[in-house]
């Protein structure tokens, strides 16, 4: 196999995730956008770890907590929506602007 | 290195196959109208990448992305897409904004300067040589001497949003 196929799948699915999170609307959608971009950095880490092939296998652990760090932050963020939805009974992120200048 | 000579080896054709798979579903879960497919379509994202975790021998990254995303995640994001009445169905023209193309051209600048920044940096004939699946015991025993340190941090972060989750989810109490 070669390398850069992968990296290049992994810009292409971040690159993905970058116009799901701009271009949604629903809050939980905008969060699925983000698990695409993290699904890439991941891609991308066991890949280079791979081709490194250290003994540490940073890549690979790497990827471990990037895995724990987002299955937080889709915890907290369907929480996050979940209580603004009970409070404003809209999860659009362009309808949340009271904090807007 | 051309195409033919890439396509002959049977890890690439396993690759093609499983990339295109991944850009169609990843693609999908941006443009559909059905809130509920996009979903699926990232369970099927998802796991195309243990499919590749498992082609660069990564077999326990590979079995956490299936346990914990597509058995965990994916649950929890139906259960928020069904609790907050997201627009399930054809009707819902309102699921994106009105100005796509900025955002398109956006991600297409992201995706070549990302590709372009990435794959500079090796020629695209680097091989990647996999003498053996890295094993999960060799995995914990790194896990618990190098990286023990940010182990415990990443156990200190899931413990924050265990106790985060419960105090946000909990109903307030009404104010005698």
């Amino acid at each position: 196999m070669t390398l850069n196929p992968f990296l290049v799948l992994a810009s292409l699915l971040f690159s993905i995730g970058v116009y799901g999170v701009l271009v949604r609307r629903n809050a939980v959608l905008v969060l699925l956008s983000v698990e695409l971009m993290l699904t890439a950095v991941n891609i991308n880490l066991v890949a280079f770890g791979a081709h490194i092939q250290d003994t540490l296998a940073s890549g690979q652990v790497f990827a471990l907590f990037v895995l724990t760090v987002a299955a937080a932050e889709v915890g907290i963020g369907l929480a996050i929506v979940l209580l603004i939805f009970r409070n404003r009974s809209s999860a659009n992120v362009d309808e949340l602007d009271l904090m807007k200048w | 290195m051309t195409f033919g000579d890439w396509i002959s080896e049977p890890g690439n054709v396993v690759f093609l196959a499983i990339g295109l798979v991944m850009a169609a579903a990843s693609t999908w879960v941006v443009l559909t109208k059905n809130v509920v497919h996009a979903a699926l379509s990232l369970v099927v994202t998802l796991a195309g990448s243990a499919a590749l975790f498992l082609l660069l021998g990564a077999e326990f990254v590979a079995w956490t992305v299936v346990l914990v995303y597509i058995g965990a995640v994916i649950v929890l994001f139906l259960f928020g897409i069904m609790i907050t009445r997201a627009p399930i169905g054809r009707d819902s023209a309102e699921l994106d904004h009105r100005r796509r193309w900025p955002a398109a051209l956006v991600a297409l600048s992201i995706f070549a300067t990302m590709a372009y920044a990435t794959t500079s940096l090796y020629g695209w004939s680097e091989e990647i040589h996999l003498d053996a699946p890295v094993r999960t015991d060799s995995i914990g025993e790194i896990l618990f001497s190098r990286f023990v340190i940010p182990f415990e941090a990443v156990s200190f972060v899931l413990l924050a949003a265990l106790i985060g989750g419960i105090v946000l989810a909990r109903k307030d109490e009404t104010p005698q």
